[in-house]
């Protein structure tokens, strides 16, 4: 099998093989921030933690993609397929946007369980497959 | 110290082929003072913003070199409304009586594009590069939201979107000036589910600009000048739902446009409830519906009976967007904020001709928001 490159190595905490987003925790106030940062948006304090996040939540609120994004988008442009987005609330008190997969406007509501899943997204320009994060409905 | 408004003057926005934002600056600025019965000579500050312009400073070499302090900022779609802002507190803290806020841009065709790099932007690239950095996604997963919490339908946007176009016939400096039928709307092409191409506003050119002193001199150059009982600008607290958001927190917060609307109706010490006519940010139609519970217009929800009674239009209770706003004028980043003062001026002297509020409006309010979490509010009165 190929190797896997993540889309950026500072999203994903610890091993693609049990994809977990990596996220940071202010010590001082508790608040959870995704990607991580050393700053707390929430009270200002510096040095926050860096927490591997939860993997399940609810869909927030969805959109569908209808057109190709523009620059820098790095997805196949040319052969464009619309694509579902959404917020998922995590249980560390964060909604994290992503990509949606398994699922379209017909099945996506409000309230349904989310699974973090990884994506192949893209080839480098060694052949290897670029993924990024996204989240899957939860099989019944 | 109290400031009020001498002129204003327009670059119409649309499309201005072959002409530079540069010199739109400069016709919005030459019918700002002309309006005020005032040359370049008579402007002591000047403040300038735009998104494509680098330096819209430089087009004081085509206004005249008189060696005034020019002041650039920008602040997304705020700038406007912080231009004003901006020459306002110069003005009251003493740098000089009379000055000019002048906003210009010219934007490519289509959806706004983030750059080259989201490092300018304070994002990793990695979000533009997945297909997230997309201000309409915003948009339409705010307005699916809300609809979903307060019961708003999509007849509520359609028709948001034929008011916008309605009012755009009706002004003749207005970019689309062609009504929509509502069917149309409805069955126009899906952008961002729920929202569709007639639901959005598009990038465009223009230019507008604004003269303001202190009020205590204003009689000497105006027989009816406007006053700006309140201008305020506020960024996002923690909690709120905003735009090229990687991740935003479950605990939630009022976002900045109703932070800085509160404030302003506390500083002009009037409520809500007396706004005649307002102009607030329609970048797309759900954030004009959502923005009138967040400038106090009336509560979440409320929408829904307000717009299916006609009571946004310009003869109802409270007229929003009376130049058809952003959805038929488009918009150009730097000046929008300034085209909302023009309007609100043009009714409360009576002046709009085909759109005018009727009734004598007499107290106004112009709304921007935009990336990354920010507001200005204006309440203007006669
Ligand atoms: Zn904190």
């Amino acid at each position: 099998m190929a190797k896997r490159t993540p889309i950026d190595a500072g999203l994903f905490a610890g091993s693609l093989d049990v994809p977990r987003l990596r996220g940071s925790r202010c010590r001082s106030c508790g608040e959870t921030t995704f990607p991580a940062q050393k700053g707390c948006p929430a009270c200002t304090a510096q040095g926050c933690e860096e927490v591997a996040l939860g993997t399940r939540g609810l869909l927030w609120t969805w959109t569908i993609q209808h057109f190709p994004p523009p620059h820098p988008y790095a997805g196949d442009a040319d052969n464009f397929e619309p694509f579902p987005v959404g917020y998922v609330e995590l249980p560390d008190g964060l909604r994290v946007e992503a990509r949606l997969l398994g699922c379209d406007a017909a099945s996506l509501e409000i309230g349904m369980e989310m699974e973090l899943v990884l994506e192949p997204f893209a080839r480098d320009e060694d052949g290897h497959e670029v993924v990024t994060f996204a989240f899957q409905p939860v099989s019944s | 110290m109290k400031i009020s408004i001498l002129g204003t003057g327009l670059q119409p926005f649309g499309r201005h082929d072959g002409v530079t934002p540069i010199e739109m600056g400069v016709v919005a600025a030459h019918a700002a003072l002309d309006d005020a019965g005032l040359g370049w000579n008579d402007i002591q500050l000047a403040f300038a913003g735009s998104l494509e312009v680098l330096q819209p400073d430089t087009m004081i070499q085509h206004m005249g070199l008189t060696g005034i302090p020019f002041t650039t900022l920008y602040n997304g779609c705020a700038t406007g409304g912080n231009l004003l802002l901006s020459a306002a507190n110069a003005i009251t803290a003493g740098a000089g009586d009379i000055a000019i806020a002048v906003g210009m841009d010219k934007h490519p065709r289509g959806a706004f594009s983030v750059g080259d790099t989201l490092e300018s932007i304070g994002l990793g690239q990695w979000y533009g590069e997945t297909g997230l950095a997309l201000n309409p996604q915003y948009f339409a997963m705010k307005t699916k939201r809300y609809m979903h919490d307060y019961g708003i339908s999509e007849t509520c946007l359609d028709l948001t979107a034929v008011k916008a176009f309605e009012n755009g016939s009706r002004t003749d400096h207005a970019w689309r000036r062609k009504a929509i039928p509502q069917d149309e709307i409805a069955r126009s092409a899906m952008v961002c589910d729920p929202l569709r191409k007639f639901h959005f506003c598009s990038p465009s050119e223009g230019a507008a600009a604004v003269v303001l002193c202190r009020s205590d001199v204003a009689r000497r150059y105006a027989t009816r000048p406007v006053e700006l009982r309140a201008d305020v600008f506020r960024t996002r607290s923690y909690g709120s739902f905003e735009t090229l958001s990687p991740s935003m927190p479950v605990k939630s917060a009022p976002s900045p446009s109703v932070q800085a609307s509160r404030a302003a109706f506390e500083m002009a010490g009037i409520g809500p409830d007396e706004i005649q006519v307002a102009q607030v940010q329609d970048t797309e139609v759900g954030h004009e519906i959502m923005h009138l519970a967040e400038c106090g217009f009336c509560k979440d929800g409320e929408q829904e009976g307000l717009i299916r009674d006609g009571e946004t239009k310009i003869d109802g209770r409270i007229p929003v967007n009376t130049d058809g706003g952003l959805l038929a004028n488009g918009e150009p980043i730097g000046a929008s904020g300034l085209r909302q003062v023009h309007e609100v001026r043009r009714q409360l002297l009576g002046r709009g001709g085909r759109n005018q509020v009727p009734g004598n409006p007499r107290t106004g309010l112009t709304h921007v928001y935009g990336f990354p979490g920010v507001s200005c509010v204006t309440v203007l009165s006669v």
